[in-house]
């Protein structure tokens, strides 16, 4: 039995931020990772767009990954790599038990508090409902990425490209450099999944197809694939019929989103937003169950890894007020209301004590908004939201302190006519 | 003696363990495929049926067999190993039109001397399926029905088989059985002649173009019945407790929703007739996996949220004319025997016809069959970190540290258990594939499909087999098509064996 004040789960930048924050904050942390190497997803991300709010320069994901491990190192935080999490046991309020596999043997921690930063999954063509057969030659974004660009083996010549994720997107540009035909990244919603400036420097520069309204109704191959059969999609999101056409590939790739990796919150009980598919946290991003924090893509799916970081900061501070006091102190909770084309929003309770920043996004692309906590009086000039792009609001103790007898406030998003 | 037997699916192991047993025959199993089990034996309803929904007046020799066979599972699954469980079956139905139809089966049970079959009503029924949707007004229930891993069996089957002296040649299609003068004299192959005395035709699908081959039942044509199935995460909440089956119609054979002994809600499957040169196609439809659902939610109070599918699949049953299983030892040619057409209740049964069909050997070329002395009934599955307590997989780690490194994690999977697959593999003579290993060790059967794991235990077996990683099979096919500098650079071997 090991003893610490917290335990991290997850050494991607989450995890990383959240460990060498809290080493930081003078708490004794210990930072747990599956993989023989901290780093997380970013890794093999050898395209730049990292770093630009939580380092102020624009890196890699490899970079800014490497920066981040050289923080942990200075912070002192203890590492423990391929360690894999077996299951938690929460004992009392303020005491847990996480239950980890190593290759010395079962390792069995006591901590007072915990940070669930493990990340994201793929969604998978099962998922999407997407038939036809399953022959060699599927892959998620994901998997093809880190097969490039971890292990340099090429997974496909002539590449389809299910969804407009940004991984999508810049795994499109990663086949094209390497002389691979990317022949459609193929999106069923009206508009692009990932990020715009990976539509422009990822698909427009490379003259790749985005087929946007169209779904990849069918994957044929025997062995391998060798087509794929797309259909264009009505306003509910159908195939229509009759619109079918076939695209000859050797391989498909799957960018249709992520979903948190939240197994061990859910086997403890944490309530789950369905909206973000993470676990329900308060302003330090604390989940339903005292003690335990979430960060990063296990908490939101967020759109630039700043963010992941980010937070991961803030549940370290979150952790560390916990561990100081024995607990969160008892207030009067506010939830965070859904208004107007907003479809998630994080965390999912403030209070009006402190500084918080409040993560979102739209349900629908538009233009010349206004963003607003009208409880708050806050409001936001924005010349787009796009689904795909997040909304960071960052709220003052001052501004969050007018909710004080309000039994919500509402984040909404108004036309500014 | 020197049989051969054409196919590693059910039938065709379990003959060949049914074989082991006796002394001076040298048998030899050919598969085409680079694994045992993966026709139709992989992909099925992993059911073991009671055989109370076989008539005896139109298929006599699938129904005794049927009945035999859920006795005789009871035995392999703990010999073999094999994970089973029983829990009962209920066909249930919401109308008094469904219940008259549903009661014939009661009838049938009786001919077939199935035990224990009876309707239930409301409360008893709810008792037994919690889950049950609250139209049911009753069901028949079938309390011997079983729910087993149809691909872990045929594996289970294949390596006693293999222990007790049979041999396991894979990637190896029959062509053509060879006659000479009314005797067979082997099979030609794709990988040359393999001499037999005895041929037992288990050839699946194709089992009709092996007999045709050997001159023998010319008209008998084996059509492919397609039958889909969706697969739930074994996180999603409804977990029938039975074997939930709707009442057969003209217009459909039924659909089933139980619970897998791997814990996942399994639905299906469709029925669709397919023209006989799509022995191949194993796409799922739109149509298909919609009808699912909707059988589905008829059987169950709800159905987990579509997000919830963690695989969806398709498996080509061998449906024969008229749904006659053909079972037959030839004098002319010498040698020959068809065990063709094993539509469903096969997997069932397979144990009884691997027994029927020796028998059928012996007598017919008058072989006197003794027991060997020798034999081994038992086979031991493997180790598994999953699902034991936290002492155990400490103990099994200081014993093996590669225990301690966990390759899956939907299904806690480590490297011990990977290299543990590749040995039992290699001990068989199967080639080391992701396909063979996913089947072995549930690594890639969770909800990440393998999108974690599948380069981890592509990684290991590189390393365990000397194949480069991109080189690695995932099932007929390589993983990738080579290095990425190597392939830029126009080094044309660099995609060799694309």
């Amino acid at each position: 039995m090991k003893e610490c004040e917290v335990v991290v789960l997850g050494g991607g930048p989450a995890g990383m931020a959240a460990a060498a924050r809290a080493a930081g904050l003078g708490l004794n942390a210990l930072l747990l990772d599956n993989r023989e190497t901290l780093g997380g997803i970013p890794l093999q991300c050898v395209h730049p767009g990292f770093g630009v709010h939580y380092f102020g320069e624009d890196l890699t994901g490899t970079l800014f990954a490497y920066r981040l491990m050289e923080k942990v190192e200075k912070s002192g935080v203890e590492t423990l790599l391929k360690a894999h999490v077996h299951s938690i046991e929460v004992e009392a309020y303020d005491e847990k038990l996480v239950n980890v596999i190593t290759r010395e043997g079962v390792l069995r921690l006591r901590t007072k508090a915990i940070i669930y930063a493990t990340g994201a999954r793929e969604r998978t063509l099962f998922e999407l409902g997407v038939p036809g057969g399953r022959p060699a030659g599927v892959f998620t974004a994901g998997e093809a990425q880190l097969l490039m660009d971890l292990y340099g083996v090429l997974p496909g010549k002539e590449i389809v490209i299910v969804g407009s994720g940004d991984v999508g997107l810049i795994m499109a540009r990663r086949f094209a450099l390497e002389n691979a035909k990317v022949k459609a990244v193929v999106e069923i919603m009206p508009w692009p999944g990932g990020l715009m400036r990976n539509v422009v420097q990822c698909l427009m520069d490379f003259n790749i197809p985005l087929l946007l309204n169209h779904a990849v109704v069918g994957v044929v191959g025997r062995r391998r694939v060798e087509k794929v059969v797309v259909a264009k999609v009505d306003e509910e999101l159908k195939p229509i019929e009759g619109t079918e056409f076939e695209i000859p590939c050797d391989t498909v790739v799957v960018a249709a989103g992520l979903r948190p990796n939240v197994d061990l919150l859910e086997k403890i009980g944490c309530s789950i937003d369905q909206a973000t598919g993470g676990p329900i946290v308060n302003d330090l991003l604390e989940t339903t169950i005292p003690g335990v924090f979430a960060a990063g893509n296990a908490l939101v799916i967020n759109d630039l890894v700043d963010y992941a970081a980010e937070q991961g900061e803030r549940a370290a501070e979150g952790a560390k007020l916990f561990v100081e006091n024995g607990g969160l102190q008892t207030t009067d909770w506010i939830p965070v209301s859904r208004g107007r084309n907003v479809r998630l929003a994080v965390p999912h309770y403030m209070c009006t004590e402190r500084d918080a920043t409040i993560y979102a996004r739209v349900l629908r692309p538009e233009k010349n908004v206004f963003v607003e906590i009208p409880e708050l009086q806050v409001r936001k000039y924005v010349a787009a939201v796009r689904p795909a792009e997040m909304l960071r609001l960052k709220l003052t103790r001052e501004q969050l302190k007018q909710a004080d007898g309000c039994d919500k406030i509402t984040l909404t998003v108004v036309p500014r006519e | 003696m020197k049989i051969v037997v054409i196919g590693a699916g059910i039938v065709g192991v379990s003959i060949a363990r049914v074989l082991s047993m006796y002394d001076g025959l040298d048998v030899t199993v050919i598969e085409k495929q680079a694994d045992v089990g993966w026709g139709a034996s992989k992909a099925n309803t992993s059911i073991i049926h009671p055989g109370h929904e076989e008539n005896p007046r139109e298929h006599p020799l699938r129904s005794k067999l049927c009945v035999e066979g859920n006795r005789m599972w009871r035995t392999w699954v703990k010999e073999l190993d094999i994970p089973a469980r029983w829990p009962g079956e209920l066909m249930v139905f919401t109308s008094s039109e469904e219940e008259r139809e549903a009661r014939r089966y009661v009838e049938l049970a009786k001919l077939n001397g199935v035990t224990g079959v009876r309707v239930v009503y409301d409360r008893e029924l709810r008792n037994l399926e919690p889950w049950v949707n609250p139209a049911a007004t009753g069901a028949v229930y079938a309390p011997t029905a079983g729910t087993i891993s149809p691909f872990e069996a045929v594996i289970a089957i294949a390596e006693n088989a293999v222990e007790n002296g049979v041999k396991l040649l894979t990637e190896t299609e029959a062509r053509r059985i060879i006659v000479k003068g009314g005797v067979v004299e082997g099979v030609e192959t794709n990988r040359g002649f393999v001499e037999a005395d005895v041929v037992v035709n288990a050839a699946g699908i194709h089992a009709d173009e092996v007999s045709h081959s050997a001159g023998v039942e010319e008209e008998f044509r084996i059509r492919p019945r397609k039958g889909e199935y969706l697969i739930y995460d074994e996180d999603a909440s409804v977990k029938p407790a039975r074997i939930l089956h709707t009442v057969p119609t003209p217009l459909t054979k039924g659909v089933y929703a139980l619970t897998t002994v791997h814990g996942n809600l399994l639905v299906g499957p469709t029925a669709e007739d397919l023209p006989y040169e799509a022995k191949e196609d194993v796409s799922t439809t739109d149509k298909g996996l919609k009808l699912l659902s909707r059988e589905a939610s008829k059987l169950l109070k709800e159905l987990p949220p579509k997000s919830k599918v963690v695989r969806t699949f398709a498996g080509l049953r061998p449906e024969p004319p008229k749904g006659q299983w053909l079972i037959r030892a030839y004098t002319d040619p010498w040698g020959f025997l068809n065990v063709a057409g094993i539509r469903s209740p096969g997997f069932t049964a397979a144990p009884a016809i691997a027994s029927y069909v020796v028998q059928l050997i012996a007598e017919t070329y008058d072989i006197q069959l003794r027991r060997r002395e020798k034999w081994n009934p038992y086979r031991v599955g493997p180790t598994r970190v999953n699902g034991v307590g936290l002492d155990a997989v400490d103990s099994i780690i200081r014993k093996n540290p590669d225990y301690g490194e966990i390759l899956c994690y939907c299904r806690m999977v480590s490297k011990a258990e990977v290299l543990e697959a590749v040995e039992r593999m290699k001990t068989i003579g199967v080639k080391p594939t992701l396909d063979g290993v996913k089947f072995r060790v549930y690594a890639g059967l969770g909800k990440c499909q393998g999108s974690f794991c599948r380069w981890r235990v592509a990684a290991v077996l590189s390393q365990a087999t000397g194949v480069p990683l991109y080189k690695v099979a995932v099932g007929a096919e390589p993983y990738a098509f080579g290095d990425v500098k190597v392939l830029l650079k126009g080094d044309p071997s660099a995609s060799e064996g694309v």
